[in-house]
């Protein structure tokens, strides 16, 4: 399955209908310790470059901006008891939101593996 | 001058441990190492952490009378303190607020003085334009370690067996593997412990075989700050500064009673008045009710929505296991167990005014 890469460091990925949305792994080694993450709601509907949530960790406060368009399906609760699993599986068990994409064709814009690995580097 | 920032004679040991290396007061510092604030603090709390920090300044000050001299610039009372004890005190201006804190420590025929990194110039000028005839020597060749947390004392003992007679706030000159040091029981994180100044030929051999101690670890200055947070102890810049008073910040125990008695400090009338009638605000702990850190700037409000002041210093601690802060509320609010909100981002969050320190300082008297 394709996994898309934002510049912002999220990653997005297709499952059915929906799209999984989360952090990257290399964005949560350079947040460090997280300890706390701002979710938006059910239904919440945004633009690409959107501010989608914060993470804190010990160190800062960081926002997490929206890749693509859309609308939040369901905000993934383990996060908010849990924060520190966005440290450990940032890319599977971690996934922050599920959501609705408004035009599937963005995804086309965001890069892949090999382009994020090289935008890192 | 160079351009770029400072580096400490710890710099390349840094750099080997994982160290993540940021801009700290003109100084190339370790904000954390691979093992992360959150670890490295844990550490300090139950075994030792190793901090660097020489980047803050170490000065000289030697002359007649250094101590009644220096006083005239700062609230402690200096001219009682023995050989070999330290005292903690700040730098006060004419309007009553804090140019920046120190300690100042009595080492038989000078005065040792340990100030902040982001201050060395201004502290050195404004002791060189008020003190004439003292020579004010920044000492610029030796390194400044931290080593905190219960068990420092056993990490130590094995290199310096004399240190252990130390109580806080107490210090010698001893040798380090042959090396003469000069070591302080004190430190900046709650914990007992000691800050160590090393000649920097030799600070990272000394550094290393420190470290080489089954329960001494490597720690940044991301853990300093959230375990100086938790233990109630103010950042200079944030917590205090030129306008706020040390009676506001809740430091009035650092000006003893002879100088209450007798003044002769800047700001002493504002201080003094202020120390006898009270202060408009006051400097409290915040205890958040989620989890949701609030950080410096954010507003704190009564519950009837009216602004009662801000908060400092904020974050996570993870001894406590939540968010903790501090800040300056109205004094007539600052009732312990007040309910409060912080304006995080715009929305009310629940907290309460609680006791300083969050954790219990362990020093050893």
């Amino acid at each position: 399955m394709t996994t898309y890469y934002s510049e912002e460091h999220e990653w997005v990925t297709l499952d059915g209908d929906l799209a999984i949305v989360g952090i990257t792994a290399h964005a949560a080694e350079q947040l460090g310790d997280i300890v706390f993450i701002e979710q938006k709601e059910e239904g919440d509907e945004f633009e690409s470059g959107d501010e989608i949530g914060v993470i804190e960790s010990v160190k800062a406060a960081s926002e997490i901006y929206a890749p693509v368009d859309g609308e939040v399906v369901e905000a993934n609760s383990i996060l908010e008891n849990n924060p520190s699993t966005l440290n450990e599986s940032p890319e599977s068990d971690a996934w922050i939101y599920k959501i609705k994409l408004t035009d599937p064709s963005q995804l086309e814009g965001l890069m892949d593996l090999a382009a994020y690995k090289t935008f890192i580097a | 001058m160079t351009s770029g920032p400072k580096r400490t004679p710890l710099y390349s040991l840094h750099c080997e441990l994982g160290g993540k290396m940021v801009d700290f007061a003109g100084w190339e510092m370790p904000v954390q190492y691979p093992m992360g604030i959150m670890g490295e603090h844990n550490i300090c709390r139950t075994k030792a952490a190793l901090f660097d920090v020489s980047h803050m300044g170490q000065v000289i000050l030697r002359g007649p009378n250094a101590a009644k001299r220096l006083e005239a610039l700062v609230p402690a009372a200096l001219m009682e303190l023995e050989v070999g004890q330290a005292r903690y005190t700040f730098f006060t201006n004419n309007e009553g607020g804090i140019k920046d804190d120190l300690i100042v420590s009595n080492a038989g025929d000078h005065l040792f003085l340990v100030v902040n990194a982001s201050m060395r110039e201004q502290d050195i000028s404004h002791m060189t334009e008020a003190l004439g005839g003292i020579e004010i020597i920044e000492i610029i060749d030796r390194a400044l370690i931290a080593l905190q947390g219960p068990a420092a004392e056993q990490v130590l003992m094995t290199h310096c067996p004399e240190a252990i007679g130390l109580k806080f706030m107490e210090s010698i000159t001893a040798l380090i593997d042959g090396v003469s040091c000069k070591i302080s029981r004190l430190g900046y994180t709650g914990e007992d412990g000691f800050e160590i100044s090393i000649p920097e030929a030799q600070a990272e051999q000394i550094a290393r075989m420190l470290l080489d101690h089954s329960e001494c670890f490597p720690a940044g200055l991301g853990a300093r700050d959230s375990l100086r947070l938790e233990a109630g102890l103010c950042l200079y810049g944030n917590d205090i500064d030129e306008m706020r008073s040390p009676v506001e910040a809740n430091l009035t125990w650092a000006i003893q009673k002879r100088r209450r008695l007798e003044g002769g400090f800047p700001g002493a009338t504002r201080i003094l008045t202020e120390i006898a009638g009270g202060t408009n605000q006051k400097l409290v702990g915040i205890k958040p009710h989620g989890r949701a850190p609030a950080r410096a700037g954010v507003e704190i409000q009564n519950q009837n929505g009216q602004s009662i002041g801000e908060i400092t210093s904020g974050g996570f601690g993870p001894t406590v296991g939540g968010p903790v802060a501090m800040g300056y509320v109205d004094s007539k609010e600052v009732d312990l167990g007040s309910q409060v909100n912080l304006i995080v981002r715009g929305k009310p969050q629940m907290a309460e005014i609680c006791a300083l320190p969050f954790i219990k300082q362990k020093y050893k008297r």
